[in-house]
């Protein structure tokens, strides 16, 4: 009786709660795609076919311990025809999972489609070498390789992550990287000194990105266009400067004195991680330093959630007293600096001097990475050490001899790209304010 | 330690331009009370809030603390007074949570600047525990219904050991039983000592909570008044002639049934039912008001009918003709005239003129188009009638859409497609964001439109407006129909309605409650001047 009373008073409890209830189901009926499931199987049959069924029956070995490690590790021995199968059974049952896992109307987790990755890369690796003329590779050699040609891409992605995270688009990273090489080559060959070049390469960064923070920001111009234009700009600038000033006067100009291999004595000789971690030049040491503090400081600190509310909500930050523009500018910049250490990398620890378009577009890959990498710094490091594997494995492959044509080899990077890009690690989402210009009022 | 905060503005002037947004305004917030701010859409009320909250600097005038001068240079200066203000459209990041939203701007701090969200987790708890708010410090905003997040910015502001707490519109967005929860909260924060302007152009919620009322006008205090005061002479002053609240409308006369649903079905991308097996019919010359709590079916309803959604099973009938399976185009050339509920996102183009706009769906045929070409005179001609027979407030029909109010923005909306002879008028949430004013003229329109021997479907979660126009009232719930009653079925027999429960079983429910009344609930006697 009672129940019936107190439901018939206005602001009763229970309308309310049908009106959360609607809601929740709202909230619910995101649609689960069937783009993952799809794309999971097709790749699952793909390596059935040809990591399986089609592959040689010959016995790949991946060596696991270089020479100067304090013990040596047996390397692995795996039978082509056999791992492929097995492998590629086991990618088919993840795809199964995903498609069952789809017809429930659950969406499939993040963890299905990274073992889904490493699988099948692992199947690919045993495929590609188990094929090759010599059926032997260095995992440990592969691995490390990958590292340093993901050092300037971890970089550039992390720029990416400062500016994109406070609402700027950055396309100038390919820009930026290159503007840091060139310096670092001018500054440290002038000065004989590469640790003044590294500093010097920052500032080239920064200042390409002031210009980017400059005329997006204040002008409110088009930030993909100011980003375009600015990777023309600096690319003509360093190679009318490189062809004039630098071919002219080598010795004075374009002979940097390069970072050396820092060896951390005993840490640098365990097997496989070693050479990883403790084995880099200081830019590489710098990279690990700099996804670790990017990422504490953007989840775990003030600093981080003022950005990151700026980059997603602006308006909301203002409301709280935050200046949304200056947050902007001192990041992008950041960023800026950030990317221009990266740059450094080319001329001062890979190669010892600059040519014309050093960077190579590894800007834009760098672009694709910060998007597979989800924004996130760690997973932007992982996403550019994908690309880092994917060119490393080009080369080695190319070099051991593997029936497949060096030019599909030479595809492997972009091809990762792409299929990265297009979302098949489920649906990443930008920050809200990415690319739009802020206004106060 | 309670600080009690005195507020006066004093001749606050504001331009934007040539635009006087606020014309030389005095007010004064009492410690402790409930300062209403009642005027239309764009009569200068949330300017004057920003000026107060230092979003914007005012041209003139100043603003006194406990008597004291002082100058806001930005929302941080506005909250180290005392200041806290809960925006019409929430100032929430979605992707963060509750915890990591509250804190924002005041973050709690460990060494080195890294975040201490346990402490604001504690504060967070400690204010939802004294005002019964339920909210999860964890929660993603995203994730939360409207009411709640509305919530979530209060506790923003209290955090910020806000005095005085601005309410900008705040029932805008919520449902009839979120804005009592709200009104309910209201009261609770004024007597913990916290002060509240609230700023709304509803008199039903405005005669409920406030201690004062002032009006504005134009940009102008015009007076201030009582909240005994009754709604008539209110929305007088507001709109600044008598306006009728009540719609005159003479008794429906219906005629033969032309439009009907059969087995209506719509099925979301996800799977669920979300219309599941509607089933009814509207004669010529009737009014159907379909109610229902914002996200049972209402949306998913007309966008069937129209030809928008994909999974559709059932069956329309228009004159009957088969609507389903045809074409949005199709289905506007049978005669169905539809006025959507988001109009700022279907139902115009803001960047295009008003004339342009009042055209979008006949600018392919005479007397607008030849062959290819378009006569933009004839554009223009039509927009002046229009815009003179709709009361549409501009200099001019070439003005962009976009510049109007929201309520001169649905006058164009409702003006376009009432502009042709039409078998069927769906009106989904007509008068939403509009001004008193022309709220009246909108309900006159639909009322001329059904005399006109059209049969009306009206969608509306405002259940004033459902019991004002509707001839009969179809009640949604889950995307199920509860039941089709006649007009002035009661306001507690929908309100049960709206929750699930079937007609014939609250008869007597409500008997009971009536029994029950006279003994007991002194909420109900505030409940009786809702209607």
């Amino acid at each position: 009786m009672s129940t019936t009373v107190s439901s018939s008073r206005p602001g009763n409890p229970q309308p309310g709660n049908a009106g959360k209830d609607a809601a929740a189901a709202t909230v619910s009926a995101k649609p689960v795609g069937w783009k993952t499931p799809v794309f999971l199987a097709a790749f699952a049959l793909i390596s059935l076919v040809f990591f399986g069924l089609l592959a040689p029956n010959q016995t790949a070995s991946f060596g696991i311990s270089t020479g100067s490690d304090f013990f040596q590790l047996p390397a692995i021995q795996v039978n082509a025809f056999a791992g492929g199968l097995m492998l590629s059974i086991l990618l088919l049952g993840l795809a199964a999972y995903a498609i069952y896992l789809k017809t429930r109307d659950k969406p499939v987790p993040g963890w299905l489609t990274v073992a889904f990755i490493v699988l099948f890369v692992v199947a690919f690796l045993i495929w590609v070498v188990g094929g090759a003329r010599t059926p032997s590779i260095s995992l440990a050699g592969l691995i490390a390789g990958s590292v340093t040609l993901a050092v300037p891409l971890v970089f550039g992605s992390l720029s990416g992550v400062l500016c994109e995270r406070v609402g700027v688009v950055n396309i100038a990273i390919e820009g930026q990287l290159l503007g840091g090489a060139f310096t670092a080559a001018i500054v440290a060959s002038m000065t004989q000194n590469p640790f003044i070049g590294l500093l010097a390469a920052a500032v080239a960064g920064a200042a390409v990105s002031m210009v980017l923070a400059l005329f997006s920001i204040k002008y409110l111009v088009n930030q993909i266009i100011v980003g375009v234009v600015l990777n023309v700009l600096v690319s003509g600038v360093t190679g009318f400067l490189f062809s004039t000033v630098m071919q002219a006067n080598k010795a004075q100009f374009n002979s940097p004195p390069g970072l050396d291999i820092i060896e951390i004595p005993v840490l640098s000789s365990i097997p496989v991680i070693g050479p990883i971690l403790f084995r880099q030049s200081l830019v590489g040491y710098l990279m690990y330093i700099a996804v670790l503090v990017v990422w504490v400081g953007l989840f775990k600190t003030r600093w981080g959630l003022r950005v990151r509310a700026v980059g997603e909500h602006p308006q909301a930050a203002d409301t709280l007293g935050i200046n949304v523009n200056a947050t902007r500018f001192w990041n992008v910049t950041l960023g800026g600096a950030v990317a221009g250490i990266g740059g450094s990398f080319f001329t001062l620890v890979a190669i010892d001097s600059f040519t014309k378009e050093i960077s190579g577009g590894r800007g834009f890959i760098a672009l694709a990475a910060l998007i597979f990498g989800r924004w996130n710094p760690i997973g932007a490091f992982f996403a550019a050490l994908l690309f880092g594997f994917a060119d490393n494995l080009q080369s080695i492959v190319t070099i051991i001899g593997t029936p497949v044509p060096s030019q599909f080899m030479a595809m492997l990077p972009y091809l990762v790209t792409v299929l990265a890009v297009a979302g098949l690690v489920g649906k990443s989402r930008g920050p809200a304010a990415s690319g739009i210009p802020y206004v106060k009022g | 330690m309670v600080r009690v905060l005195k507020l006066e503005l004093r001749g606050i002037t504001k331009r934007f331009g040539t635009l006087l947004a606020n014309d030389h305004i005095d007010v004064v917030v009492e410690p402790g009370q409930i300062h209403c701010l009642l005027g239309e859409n764009g009569a200068g009320k949330s300017t004057l809030m920003n000026v107060l909250y230092g979003l914007y600097e005012p041209s003139e005038g100043e603003i006194l603390v406990d008597g004291k001068p002082v100058s806001f240079r930005g929302p941080g200066d506005a909250m180290e007074a005392g200041i806290g203000m809960v925006h019409q459209h929430f100032m929430l990041v979605p992707v963060f949570t509750v915890a990591e939203n509250v804190a924002l701007g005041a973050e709690p701090t460990k060494a080195a600047g890294f975040l201490n969200l346990d402490e604001t987790r504690r504060r967070i708890k400690e204010i939802s525990d004294q005002y019964g708010f339920d909210v999860d410090p964890d929660a993603l905003v995203e994730d939360l219904p409207v009411g709640v997040q509305q919530r979530v910015e209060i506790i923003k502001a209290l955090v910020r050991d806000a005095q005085v707490l601005i309410l900008d519109e705040p029932t805008a967005v919520l449902t009839p039983q979120e804005t009592d929860e709200l009104l309910d909260i209201m009261r609770q924060l004024k007597s913990g000592g916290t002060s509240i302007v609230f700023i709304s152009h509803k008199l039903r919620e405005v005669k409920a909570v406030s201690d004062t009322i002032t009006v504005i006008r134009r940009g102008k205090v015009v007076g201030t008044a009582e909240p005994a005061a009754s709604t008539t002479e209110l929305a007088s002053m507001m709109v600044g002639r008598a306006v009728s609240l009540t719609l005159d409308k003479a008794p429906a006369q219906p005629k033969e049934k032309t439009f009907e649903v059969r087995n209506l079905t719509v099925i979301a991308p996800n799977g669920q039912h979300v219309v599941d097996g509607l089933s009814f019919d509207i004669a010529r010359g009737e009014i159907l008001a379909v109610a229902g709590v914002q996200g049972n079916g209402q949306t998913e309803l007309t966008e069937a009918i129209l030809g928008l959604q994909e999974r559709v099973h059932g069956s329309i009938l228009l004159d009957g003709q088969e609507l389903l399976g045809r074409s949005v185009k199709e289905v506007l050339n049978a005669g169905v005239g539809f006025v959507p509920e988001d109009r700022s996102v279907d139902g115009l183009i803001g960047t295009f003129s008003i004339a342009e706009n009042l055209i979008l769906d006949r600018y392919d045929q005479a007397p607008f188009a030849r062959g290819i070409s378009m006569s933009p005179a004839r554009v223009l001609e039509n927009a002046k009638s229009r815009i003179e027979e709709f009361d549409v407030r501009t200099p001019s029909g070439a003005l962009a859409a976009g510049t109007l109010s929201g309520g001169n923005q649905q006058k164009v909306v409702m003006a376009r497609e009432l502009s042709r002879p039409l078998r069927l008028f769906i009106a989904s949430q007509p008068t939403r964001g509009v001004d008193v004013g022309s709220i009246e003229f909108l309900h006159k329109r639909i009322v001329a439109e059904r005399d006109q021997g059209t049969p009306v479907m009206i969608i509306s979660t405002e259940l004033d407006e459902v019991m004002e126009l509707a001839d009969r009232i179809a009640v949604l719930y889950k995307g199920k129909l509860v039941g089709v009653v006649p007009a002035g079925t009661s306001r507690d027999v929908l309100g049960l309605m709206m929750a699930g429960i079937p007609p014939e079983e609250h008869v007597h429910t409500t008997q009971a409650a009536e029994a029950a009344d006279t003994t007991t609930s002194t909420s109900d006697a505030e409940g009786g001047d809702h209607v």
